[in-house]
């Protein structure tokens, strides 16, 4: 990140959400990269922009389309690296056909020249990353999305080595550990794939039991269960779905209509209040031993420093003693042991022992053995003669727009995001006094502050096609016409407003796009709803 | 095919001679990193490794054959061939009074560093006088640059004042500061990029400041606390720390301390998180480790309160 | 850059001011590296905004720095830096009345005391809250002491240097006369037929170009253009020009250097920011001859493959920089400067900057970031300007008055200017002689010219009076004692008797003077002056005022011994531990006193 050339923040707002990430790209930009950011909010990230991409939500698709649409155009694209590494070009060349500069601006709002500068620097540049967080991904065609911005690397040649890539900046410490251990409905650790049979079998002799073949149920897909009555039961570990869901009546009502439902947290959460079992447990980056993985695939130690209160327990201590009343002794599972099993079952963790970790500070998989150093990035094959394993495909992609369209009942469009200072429903960065905290509001463009008459702090009415919410209102000179910003880190319920359509490939929500109208109300109303 | 590659680091060295021992060091090596390599004890006091040197402090000076005045070895970069002595009775002598100045200036109790250096260089703060009273808070951040009242030369004049507190996350005593400008790097261009503070002022009345003296919340602060970090002698401090300080309770022989992985986004910082009576009570970075050298955000170095705000019962 | 600022907006006057100076703000998208690199205009800006209004509100310093994508605590920063910056409410007419060594000898403390009883304490606004006035360090007019300067904001801000002022004149300015023509420049070798730098002084019209031509002026630019820029510099090595700014650096060296770096751009910078205590030469350069410093900035250029160029002028020279501002013009306007340079293809043009009231930004490299539109601090060196000077890249940076030789040298050669002067210092020497003399002013010598002769050429100490010392090189110089009056004036001249030649200062005191007191001066000179960045400066300074102080009012602390000790240890660290020249010469003078005289035990030589 720090020795690349250009860096391209597609839907990130990096310099808060990952703030210590964007010190990296400070470093970057400090040696001379050049930065765009496409977001539909002029962000602080955007503030250190050489370019600033403003697109209409949802429009992403369009905007990618055109970009690479006007590096052929201009003859910028890696001919030897397309030829050489990747198939389905010539698909994705007719794709973008239709995308032209001037029917980008048309669907986007982003200038023409702006694309095209984009097209030609990110073309040029000798090293360019693409990083994107949940910009892209909680939209109904998250999955659509990246693909339109891996086709950008490949076009360009910019995957597989030094100073290039494609990153998905993980909101989570451990979202990405979460997907190494097997937290995917049909992998286990290492993304072994249940029904690859020779994985499946090591597992199983391992564990001395049977696997099941059957893939597993998404987040999105559990709660369809739910509502269909297919599933009745469920164990939540450090997750607060009550709050951090779309459409949070429907969340709400799945869950006070569970037989069952069991939550491991930290605290007593709004989901565990619907709970039947509460089980309390420690907090994992303080009060435990193990690892987690971050957004560069680096394995990393926690490391426990405090004793749990009370009765709260290690979660795996409490995994061992509900297996062990399951009729299965694991004996007290320390981290350590645990994590050698891990290396033992899953090739690209095996040369990560704890001693390692230790003394590199974590280290990066793939990791084969005790003397692989780790790897920088991935892909490095794609430019080795021959290829080595499957060329790299490009995916041919159309934009949509977003579900809930906007009329005139629903004139605005609502995103939501993080703030600097807070944390997703707050649980944890509630607990502090921050002084940049103001609270949750609905932010608004001078214009429409003006357009609808309101004023800084004013108490509206903010509903869309499934609820409606008190929230003040805060005017925010960055945000264009027609465009509102919420987060959900507060007590306004803001998930009341958005929509559940999810994205049939990853199950995204799409959260960055909801439809609303902001009604006035009357002072006394304002009053006991704020 | 054949992906471009990261460009090698250069792998040339320099031989150079120091207190009449031959040192081979890497080529961009300091004379202080060439120093430490000999085991040579260099003070330092506005050197960081996770900074740029900015040479303020001039507390590592050294000899350099050939150079009409001392050099600063936290900045100057080894050369073949140069002939530095780290010792001599003018370093000695620039050393101490370096020292003495920051001594007699400054309040540097807090500074451990400090009570080494100055046991090992004999400075005697205490031969410009009794020190002058403490300034009104404000006094010196009204002061205009270019104007000042001609002393008696019956006191020394210091940078005495009453703590700034303004905010519930951490507190300034500027009484305390030497004025490293490490604070306004780690909130520059070396690591935040906010620049909220900056050196204000000039001359004797230069101090660390916000525009126009505003307090925090009003400033540009984001409060990363990366300048708390990075302060050598306790002048930026946690709000944590200070009130138990004041309250009698700090002690630093009953905490412990761990490094783990910050749960706030999936960056992957390094927290080192230090409790007493297992209590968090301050969380800083290690300077040497790749995601955050040292560097945090708001959540992570200030947001743990909720770990222990839980009711004892656990739940 | 992700900038937050107070809810502190601009008056709508403070917006238009710098609006006036920056164009109104586009709708356009201005981010990244587009948006930091207008930092450099900072300085500019604000004085804009003090020269109209006569202060930096918050608001106004709010919205420049939005402008210019600066952090606002970064512009606070750099605007506190400044002398010449009110950062609260000030009066708009403020006469600056200095209190320096020179001006002290002749008169100034008189004066002060006068004014402090009719006007109030300095800073004080008297009646309607339109006027006050201040103390100043040496204005730079010392020939003319004693001195003030006058500034007055407002719609059409106005600012002058008053020379040979008394309590009357200062009540004139204070009251709005100032606008009345005080005493001219004092010339006193106008048209002398030896001169060489000073030939036109006086005698050519310096805001005619046609003048300058008829005088033999712009006929060095046409040989430098045939010469070629190697040439160039082979003359300037071959007369072995050594700077006049202070430390004496082979010009030629220089330059060469400049010239092969392979980085691009290349910068020139004449340091016109006078403001050693008793220098005034460049002033007169500037006022009297600005054809001659453009023309020496050409060549320069033509020499070091500079592109561009920067005049940074002391910003209480507010004649110096209209007279220069106006050849620059004149200059463009005859191709002297701009594209394709008298129709060969060389480019080169030059943009005045106006210091704020720093002499740190004397030093080369706090001129820089000073331009730069940061605190003007110095850098530590290496790497030194020919390699990474200006924002970064190689520059050549020169005294008006080093820059001013080259006309001569390029048209006689370098060999016929090093046959005059001595060996190691060749050519002519211009001299600011000031204090307790008969006929103060800027004189040109030779290089040899024993300080005698030079006393006796400006007419010697006034009646009945009996010289005392001779302050060197001004207050980072050193003292000549009578007996050392044969000292030949070159750089390895002085030398012998442990002084330097500096900027060429030559500051008289009789016996009436009581040279403590200008010890404690000079003391308080660097204390102000330090930029305050390394701690022998910022301390020390303060360490060795307080110790005069005490010596002075013969209170010592210890004995005098331990106190001697004390100031000697004192001075050893800023020598030999600050970053830059203004800490490694801030006891120079002060030592030298002490060890030649005995200026805390009356005004008697040992």
């Amino acid at each position: 990140m720090e020795e690349t050339d250009l860096v391209v923040l597609w839907g990130s707002n990096a310099r808060e959400t990952h703030p210590i990430f964007f010190h990296h790209v400070l470093k970057g930009i400090r040696r001379g990269a050049k930065l765009y950011v496409v977001d539909p909010r002029r962000t602080s990230t955007a503030q250190w922009a050489d370019g600033w991409l403003g697109l209409h939500v949802g429009t992403d698709i369009a905007l990618a389309n055109a970009v690479g649409r006007e590096i052929l155009e201009r003859g910028l694209e890696n001919r030897a690296f397309i030829e050489h590494s990747t198939i389905d070009f010539d698909a994705y060349r007719a794709s973008v056909e239709p995308y032209t500069l001037a029917e980008a601006e048309r669907i986007t709002g982003v200038p023409a020249a702006a694309i095209a500068e984009l097209a030609e620097n990110y073309a040029k540049a000798d090293r360019g990353i693409i990083c994107w967080t949940l910009g892209i991904t909680e939209h109904h065609n998250a999955v659509d999305n990246v693909f339109a911005l891996t086709n950008l690397a490949l076009l360009t040649g910019k995957v597989g080595r030094y100073g290039c890539g494609l990153n998905p900046l993980r909101g989570q410490n451990n979202v990405q550990g979460g997907g190494d251990m097997g937290a995917i409905p049909d992998r286990l650790a290492g993304f072994q794939a249940v029904w690859d049979e020779p994985a499946r079998t090591k597992f199983e002799r391992a564990w001395d039991c049977t696997i099941d073949m059957k893939r597993g149920r998404r987040l999105d897909e559990m709660f369809e269960a739910m509502d269909h009555g297919e599933m009745t039961a469920s164990y939540i570990v450090g997750e607060n779905p009550a709050v951090s869901e779309a459409d949070r009546g429907r969340t709400e009502r799945l869950l006070r209509g569970l037989e069952h439902l069991v939550v491991q947290d930290i605290t007593l959460s709004d989901t565990a209040q619907f709970a039947h079992v509460v089980l309390p447990a420690a907090a994992g980056w303080a009060e435990s031993e193990g690892t987690v993985t971050n957004s560069e695939r680096r394995v990393q130690r926690v490391r426990k420093v405090l004793d749990p209160p009370g009765s709260a327990r290690d979660d795996m201590w409490i995994v061992a003693e509900i297996a062990r009343r399951l009729g299965r002794d694991w004996g007290t599972p320390q981290a350590e042991a645990v994590w050698d099993e891990v290396r033992s079952l899953s090739p690209m963790h095996a040369g990560m022992s704890y001693k390692r970790l230790e003394e590199c500070d974590g280290l990066q998989w793939p990791c084969y053995d005790d003397s692989h150093p780790g790897e920088l990035f991935l892909h490095a094959r794609l430019w080795e003669t021959p290829v080595q394993g499957p060329k790299a495909p490009f995916f041919a992609v159309e934009y949509e727009p977003p579900l809930d369209a906007l009329d005139e009942q629903f004139p605005l469009r609502l995103t939501t995001g993080r703030r600097l200072d807070s944390y997703n429903t707050g649980v944890a960065s509630g607990q502090y006094r921050s002084p940049l905290r103001r609270g949750e509001s609905l932010d608004i463009s001078p214009h429409d502050a003006r357009r609808y008459g309101l004023r800084d702090g004013e108490v509206v009415r903010v509903s869309s096609r499934r609820g409606s919410v008190l929230v003040p209102i805060r005017i925010d000179e960055t945000l264009s016409p027609g465009l509102t910003f919420m987060t959900y880190h507060f007590e306004v319920p803001t998930n009341v407003l958005t929509l559940d359509a999810v994205d049939p490939k990853s199950g995204t929500a799409e959260f960055k796009a909801t439809a609303i109208r902001i009604d006035k109300v009357e002072e006394a109303v304002a009053a006991a709803g704020a | 095919m054949i992906a471009p590659e990261r460009p090698l680091a250069a792998i040339g060295t320099v031989s150079l001679e120091i207190d009449g021992t031959d040192v081979r060091v890497p080529e961009g090596a300091t004379l202080l990193e060439a120093c430490r390599s000999l085991g040579i004890a260099t003070p330092s006091l506005c050197y960081l490794e996770n900074l740029t040197p900015v040479n303020v402090c001039r507390v590592c000076v050294v000899e350099l054959e050939g150079s009409r005045v001392l050099v600063p070895a936290c900045s100057r970069k080894a050369e073949n061939g140069m002939k530095v002595r780290t010792d001599s009775a003018r370093v000695r002598l620039s050393r101490k009074m370096v020292l003495e100045f920051l001594g007699s200036t400054v309040d540097v109790s807090l500074s451990s560093e400090f009570a080494e250096y100055a046991r090992r260089y004999g400075a005697e703060p205490d031969r410009y006088g009794a020190p002058a009273g403490p300034q009104p808070l404000g006094a010196r951040d009204a002061a205009v640059a270019g104007h000042h009242h001609a002393p008696a030369g019956d006191v020394a004049e210091n940078v005495a004042q009453p703590v700034k507190v303004d905010n519930e996350l951490y507190v300034r005593d500027y009484a305390k500061c030497i004025l490293c400008y490490k604070c306004v790097e780690a909130c520059g261009a070396d690591a935040q990029n906010t620049f909220a503070i900056a050196v204000a002022g000039r001359g004797f009345e230069a101090r660390i400041s916000t525009e126009f003296d505003v307090p925090l919340p009003d400033s540009a602060c984001v409060y990363c606390g990366n300048c708390i970090g990075v302060c050598p002698t306790g002048a930026l401090m946690f709000s944590s720390e200070y009130e138990m300080r004041r309250a009698g309770t700090w002690d630093e022989k009953r905490q412990t301390k761990a490094d783990t992985i910050c749960s706030y986004c999936g960056v992957g910082c390094t927290l080192t998180v230090h409790a007493q009576d297992n209590a968090i009570v301050k969380v800083t970075s290690p300077l040497d480790h790749d995601v955050t050298r040292g560097h945090l955000c708001i959540k992570g170095r200030f947001g743990w309160k909720f770990v222990q705000q839980r009711p004892i019962d656990g739940a | 850059m992700d900038l937050h600022f107070t809810g502190a907006l601009p008056s709508k006057a403070e917006r238009q001011i710098v609006d006036a100076v920056l164009g109104a703000p586009s709708d356009d998208w201005h981010g990244g590296e587009a948006a930091r690199a207008r930092r450099h205009l900072l300085l500019p800006t604000l004085h804009a905004v003090a020269a109209r209004v006569g202060w930096i509100s918050e608001g106004a310093l709010n919205y420049v720095a939005r402008r210019l994508t600066v952090p606002p605590a970064d512009a606070y920063g750099v605007a506190s830096f400044y002398a010449l910056f009110a950062l609260s409410e000030r009066a708009p007419r403020v006469v600056h009345v200095c209190d320096d060594i020179a001006c002290k000898a002749r008169g100034a403390d008189a004066i002060i005391a006068a004014l402090e009883r009719d006007y109030g304490i300095a800073g004080s606004t008297p009646d309607d809250g339109a006027t006050t006035w201040l103390r100043s360090p040496c204005l730079g007019l010392c020939e003319r002491a004693p001195a003030a300067y006058l500034s007055v904001a407002g719609e059409r801000p106005y600012a002058r240097q008053l020379g040979g002022v008394d309590v009357r004149s200062i009540g004139e300015a204070l009251r709005g006369g100032g606008e009345r023509v005080f005493p001219s420049t004092i010339l006193p070798q106008a048209g002398d037929p030896g001169l060489r730098l000073l030939r036109r002084v006086g005698v050519v019209d310096p805001s005619s170009i046609q003048a300058y031509g008829a005088a033999g002026g712009y006929q060095a630019l046409r040989r430098a253009l045939e010469i070629g820029a190697s040439g160039v510099i082979r003359e300037v090595s071959d007369a072995r020009l050594m700077g006049r700014g202070g430390a004496a650096f082979p010009t030629g060296r220089k330059w060469d250097a400049v010239a092969k770096e392979p980085e691009r751009p290349h910068y020139l910078v004449c340091n016109a920011d006078e403001s050693e205590p008793g220098t005034f030469k460049d002033r007169i350069l500037m006022e009297e001859d600005p054809f001659a410093v453009v023309e020496a900035m050409t060549i320069t250029a033509f020499a070091t493959g500079a592109d561009y160029g920067y005049l940074y002028v002391r910003g209480e020279y507010p004649l110096a920089t209209e007279r220069m501002q106006h050849a620059l013009d004149e200059a463009r306007r005859h191709n002297f400067l701009g594209c394709d340079i008298l129709g060969t293809e060389f480019d080169f043009d030059v943009e005045i900057r106006r210091g704020a009231g720093a002499y740190i930004c004397g030093e080369e490299t706090s001129l820089f970031n000073s331009i730069e539109g940061h605190r003007g601090e110095p850098r530590n060196k290496p790497p030194f300007p020919v390699q990474k000077g200006l924002f970064g890249k190689p520059t050549a940076i020169n005294n008006v008055e080093t820059l001013v030789n080259l006309p001569d040298i390029v048209m006689d050669g370098g060999a016929a200017y090093a046959a005059i002067g001595t060996k190691d210092s060749t050519g002519t020497k211009l001299f600011c002689v000031s204090g307790c003399i008969a006929k103060p002013g800027l004189y040109e010598v030779p290089f040899g010219t024993t300080l005698r002769q030079l006393l006796a050429l400006a007419g010697g100490v006034l009646p009945e009076r009996r010289l005392q010392a001779v302050l060197l090189g001004g207050a980072a110089g050193a003292f000549a004692t009578p007996e050392e009056l044969d000292t030949p004036l070159t750089f390895e001249g002085v030398r012998k008797i442990r002084a330097t030649l500096g900027s060429g200062v030559v500051l008289v005191f009789d016996d009436r003077i009581n040279l403590g007191e200008m010890l404690l001066r000079i003391a308080a000179f660097f204390r102000d002056e330090s930029c305050g960045q390394c701690v022998p400066c910022r301390i020390g300074t303060v360490r060795q005022e307080e110790l005069l102080a005490r010596l002075k009012r013969r209170e010592p602390l210890h004995s005098l011994q331990d106190e001697r000790t004390l100031l000697a240890e004192v001075g050893a660290v800023m020598r030999d531990a600050s970053i830059c020249g203004l800490g490694q010469t801030a006891s120079s003078a002060i030592e030298s006193a002490l060890a030649k005289f005995r200026p805390f035990e009356g005004a008697v030589r040992a």
